[in-house]
């Protein structure tokens, strides 16, 4: 079906499909900055400002900690793939 | 819901984690905005997004208020059971609308499921359709606000209405601001916070009931027994006293007919799909999303099995047979994620939890906003009422229809209150608008000789039916107190639908063959049914089949790990 196919090019440059960087706006990016940002603050909050009540709670375990560190992981890895396979977005051409 | 009673003790924190989610998703949508040109890319995104990102918005879609709150409830109340609604009532249609239906959405590039009734039938199917589509989004929009209410209540202490109306403003102004674009950003994200959030709460609660051999014999020695401990045969859950019949209703019920009516036809869901690249990425979109479909009843059912037997008032509820209660019965199953969170969550984790709540629900209702101004501003408004104005007229009738529905929404959140677990008014609603719709789907698009006359008739009566037997069993004429109801009449609605089609059709007049090309199975050329397998869609890991077996594979383990 000819609508399956990228649409056209409207320039063309050296045969290659113009395109783009997505740049900040590729969805990894912003999963792995939000999460990363998340993880930073609950460490924060894990390591500084946990009570004998927060930790009675659940046990003895610090969940801000350890959650935190699981964020801050989970973020750096998406930051990673974002960085090695950068999302390249064609250029649409203007309208449909 | 009693304030008094259910509070969150949210500080800064919570809240400043809060504010930062909304801040990001909101840019997004003034970014995205921007780059709106044509109604297309309003509605469909412009068909750009790559499959992992479809995929997970669209399960995101359907991981609001359902999933969550009424999952979490379902467990609660019924225990392993209801990992039927993952393994058996979401999985197989999943899968079935990626491998077979697809081709047919994206193919024939209609821009809603009532479209395709137009196509395939005419335009009284498409209108009946349409009517009823619309009002099935109102209703499940309801659930969707009067969830978020809650935790706006629980969070604020605002009365339950003037939560309601501050929710439905936060929507429509994330509505408005981006379209389907921003709309998936949010999903995506949302589904990685309440991962974040819903993970640690549930490994911290199995460690302070004893780890899971703790769970098991609490739960075996708690009110539901043992039973609860097993997926099947279920018949709490169904209702049914017999074994057999339990069975018999949990996979023609909910797993044949109010599943793939569901998920097959469910245009909140199938959008996400469209809004992919190509005819690949919108195959695996489904069933990229099966494989944490699988996985998230382990962190949305379990809690709710926790706060059962650890959290002191729904014991008790439990306890009471789920009729109050000592507790001045203030609490019900809906309450079960809230309460666990609010008994383990330290502040910081528990602003993840609240973002990771809101997120949900309000991408719920958005969805189910935003499929409606699909359908009422294309299908009904363009196609009826209104006809050949400009693109700009049609996108202004959309954001009149938001405005709209989320008034409509704040009326039928009062219905959804009235309900102590959710998830029996939601299969109510599903077993009335999707079972139905399925029928005529399935027959419309395999068997040619279908006539339009019986495409519309088979809907209004198949949907009369599911609503008699919701009355009989309103009225006590039919006895099935769990999901039973539901379940029996969606077999009723599908039967009915089918039967009469067939009847309707050997006396009026088929459509000719060459209108029901990209439609019907057999009329359409095999090449315009599959993806071309080449560049990067080559790579095995991108085979739709492939993927489908394996992810059938994993439920039928499941099922027997968990028998």
């Amino acid at each position: 079906m000819p609508d399956q196919e990228d649409p056209p090019p409207n320039v063309s440059t050296r045969g290659q499909k113009p395109s783009k960087r997505a740049g900040a706006l590729d969805i990894r990016s912003i999963i792995g900055m939000l999460i990363g940002f998340y993880g930073l603050i609950l460490l924060v909050m894990g390591l500084f400002f946990t009570s004998d009540a927060d930790l009675q709670k659940a046990e003895g375990v610090n969940l801000n900690l350890w959650s935190g560190i699981g964020l801050i992981a989970a973020g750096l890895l998406f930051l990673l793939w974002a960085k090695l396979r950068p999302l390249r977005v064609p250029e649409e051409p203007a309208g449909q | 819901m009693d304030s008094e009673i259910l509070r969150l003790d949210a500080n800064p924190v919570d809240y400043f984690i809060i504010a930062c989610y909304f801040a990001v998703v909101l840019t997004i949508g003034y970014l995205a905005r921007r780059q709106v040109s044509s109604s297309i890319d309003f509605f469909l995104s412009g068909r750009s997004l790559p499959a992992w990102v479809t995929g997970l918005a669209f399960i995101s879609a359907n991981l609001g208020a359902i999933e969550i709150m009424g999952m979490s409830a379902n467990g609660a109340q019924y225990g392993m059971s209801t990992m039927h609604y993952f393994w058996i009532g979401a999985v197989p249609a999943m899968l079935f609308l990626g491998v077979v239906m697809m081709p047919f959405y994206y193919g024939s590039k209609v821009r809603s499921v009532p479209e395709f009734m137009l196509r395939r039938f005419n335009p009284t199917t498409h209108l009946v359709n349409a009517i009823s589509f619309a009002a099935a989004q109102l209703l499940i929009a309801g659930v969707n606000l009067f969830l978020l209410g809650t935790v706006v209540n629980v969070l604020l202490g605002w009365p339950l209405w003037v939560s309601l109306v501050a929710a439905a403003v936060i929507v429509l102004l994330y509505t408005f601001l981006g379209g389907l674009t921003a709309a998936v950003y949010n999903e995506v994200l949302q589904f990685f916070v309440i991962v974040a959030a819903l993970l640690p709460l549930t490994l911290a609660g199995l460690n302070n009931v004893g780890g899971w051999q703790g769970l098991v014999d609490k739960v075996s020695s708690g009110p539901g027994g043992a039973e609860e401990l097993g997926v099947w045969p279920g018949n709490d859950l169904t209702g049914f006293s017999s074994d057999f019949w339990s069975v018999v209703g949990l996979v023609f019920g909910l797993g044949f007919v109010l599943s793939f009516g569901y998920w097959t036809t469910n245009f909140v869901e199938v959008q996400r799909a469209m809004a992919s690249k190509d005819m690949s990425a919108a195959r695996r979109t489904p069933i990229i999303g099966a494989f944490p479909k699988i996985f998230i009843p382990f962190i949305v059912v379990v809690p709710g099995m926790i706060a059962a037997v650890s959290v002191s008032e729904l014991a008790q509820y439990k306890a009471a047979g789920g009729s109050g209660g000592s507790t001045g019965g203030s609490i019900d199953y809906n309450d079960a994620i809230l309460l666990l969170i609010r008994d383990i969550l330290p502040n910081g984790l528990l602003g993840l939890a609240i973002t990771g709540l809101l997120a949900s629900f309000m991408a719920g209702m958005a969805a189910n906003v935003s499929s409606f101004n699909t359908v009422f501003s294309y299908d009904i408004w363009q196609t009826y009422i209104v006809k050949n104005r400009p693109d700009n007229y049609y996108l202004k009738v959309g954001r009149a229809a938001t405005v709209g529905a989320a008034v409509a929404a704040i009326g039928t959140a009062f219905f959804a209150a009235g309900y102590s677990n959710l998830m029996n008014y939601l299969q109510q609603l599903f077993s009335f608008f999707n079972a139905p719709l399925f029928a005529t789907f399935i027959l419309g698009m395999f068997w040619k000789r279908m006539t339009p006359t019986a495409g519309w008739v088979g809907l209004v009566l198949g949907t009369l039916s599911a609503v008699t037997v919701f009355i009989l069993a309103e009225v006590g004429v039919l006895d099935l107190p769990g999901q039973g109801a539901a379940f029996v009449g969606a077999v009723a609605a599908f039967v009915v639908d089918i039967v009469a089609s067939v009847i309707v059709t050997m006396f009026t007049e088929p459509k000719p063959d060459a209108e029901l090309r990209g439609l019907v199975y057999s009329q359409t050329p095999k090449a315009e049914r599959t993806e071309e397998r080449v560049g990067e869609n080559a790579a095995w890991y991108r085979s739709t089949p492939l993927l489908a077996g394996i992810a059938l594979v994993l439920i039928i383990v499941l099922n027997i790990v968990f028998a």
